[in-house]
């Protein structure tokens, strides 16, 4: 047999033996395993928590996962992307396209309770209810809890903060400063 | 023209409008009066550039040429942009920086308001999205143009400068053409005069407030539509593009 049928051989072999390797998973699972990856800013809460993955399914051999953004301009998507890939390559898909849709608009009104908490002990004061802060809109105040020490005498610095999706807020009885996760 | 050449108009007009504005406050990264205003423009500058790439992005798919929102960004010239004239006016002090923003937020807000009905769903969904944003942008300038406005004699001399300097791009930002007519059948668009009733409505109460003078004078500047734009955008557009023109086709 000629040299470049054995190689070509060879390569159909391993390449059968790399569609076998890629585990029978389904979407569901891959949804749930892609739960490993973390905010990029907020490590400890995942980005099916936040709600920014939508979905994951698969487009012929392409394995197509929907996210959305959080903020217009949030850099974090990026990062995000890359770490789906990689993820993904980890369990032998390659041939993977992301996603950004914008509808239906991310809300804060998709962070789980548990996620909340999650800000809570990390530091982050989390979304309130978004009933009651988009009447912030129209100029009411919020009633937060420093997540240091829970006070409620806080004063807010400025409306924007270290990322686009948080508040700057201080504490005035542990004079700690601290961020608040703004509804939108 | 066809409602897929009008589409690409209006969308190179939402989205040149927040890039360059975008870029514009982005100039102020690090030079900030103080700390928390430098983030707080920092963040609106993220939002707007954010705005341009989805809306850009679209653009280019109506366009249906294969240019991405990187080629429209980065590769046209100042008289193919159609960013209004008032979002490339120089930052100038703060006081000018806070009025051009301020008179141009309440224009975005009441416009992807509207926008948010669009029978295009890309359309609406971005507005949907970016109208969020616009709220927090707004209820932020109000709150300067009141410090400023109604605060030190020099903090009120420099606001009624730039209130006198940029009355006169607000015009602009309400006139139609073809493309609107078009747009406005199909449900796509939304009339802008209902848009300018809301805009006076909103901010002359705002101006009276923080104690300034809407000037007298009744010229209005134009001319973006047809990329006819002021000495300022080719300037801005030398420094936003440069990089992105020195490395043809470079890929991170």
């Amino acid at each position: 047999m000629p040299q470049h049928d054995k190689l070509s051989n060879v390569f159909v072999i391993l390449n059968e033996v790399k569609n076998l390797m890629i585990p029978n998973i389904t979407t569901d699972q891959l949804f749930q395993f892609l739960s490993a990856i973390p905010d990029p800013e907020i490590p400890v809460i995942n980005i099916i928590e936040l709600g920014i993955l939508r979905e994951v399914k698969w487009d012929g051999e392409t394995c197509t996962v929907v996210i959305t953004p959080t903020y217009s301009g949030c850099p974090a998507m990026k990062v995000i992307e890359d770490d789906i890939r990689i993820k993904l390559k980890e369990i032998g898909i390659e041939n993977v396209k992301v996603d950004l849709v914008y509808t239906p608009a991310w809300t804060t009104d998709w962070i789980s309770d548990e996620a909340k908490e999650k800000l809570w002990a990390y530091g982050i004061a989390p979304p309130e209810h978004s009933s009651v802060d988009k009447g912030l809109l129209t100029g009411k105040v919020r009633h937060l809890k420093c997540p240091q020490c829970g006070s409620e005498n806080v004063s807010m610095i400025s409306q924007f903060g270290s990322t686009a999706c948080k508040a700057l807020y201080r504490c005035n009885d542990c004079r700690e400063p601290f961020d608040y996760f703004k509804c939108i | 023209m066809t409602i897929q050449e009008a589409k690409f108009q209006y969308l190179l007009r939402l989205g040149d409008s927040s890039l360059i504005i975008g870029h514009r406050l982005s100039e102020w990264c690090g030079s900030g009066p103080i700390l928390e205003e430098d983030i707080a423009l920092i963040n609106i500058a993220l939002d707007f550039v954010g705005n341009a790439t989805a809306i850009l992005g679209y653009a280019a798919t109506v366009e249906g040429n294969g240019r991405t929102e990187d080629d429209l960004a980065f590769l046209r010239g100042e008289r193919e942009f159609r960013n209004l004239l008032i979002t490339e006016q120089p930052n100038g002090d703060y006081a000018a920086t806070i009025t051009r923003q301020f008179l141009y937020d309440v224009y975005t807000y009441y416009l992807y308001e509207a926008l948010k009905s669009s029978k295009d769903e890309t359309i609406a969904a971005l507005a949907e999205k970016s109208h969020k944003e616009i709220t927090y942008h707004l209820r932020h300038t109000t709150e300067w143009m009141y410090r400023l406005g109604d605060g030190t004699a020099e903090s009120h001399e420099r606001m009624q400068n730039a209130m006198n300097d940029l009355w006169m791009f607000t015009g602009e930002m309400f006139d139609m053409d073809e493309v609107d007519a078009l747009l406005i059948k199909e449900g796509i668009a939304p009339d802008l005069n209902a848009i300018k009733e809301k805009w006076e409505a909103h901010v002359k109460p705002v101006i009276a407030e923080a104690t300034l003078q809407i000037p007298s004078y009744n010229f209005k500047q134009k001319g973006s539509r047809e990329g006819k734009h002021s000495e300022h955008l080719g300037f801005l557009l030398a420094e936003m593009q440069s990089v992105h023109r020195s490395f043809p086709g470079a890929k991170w």
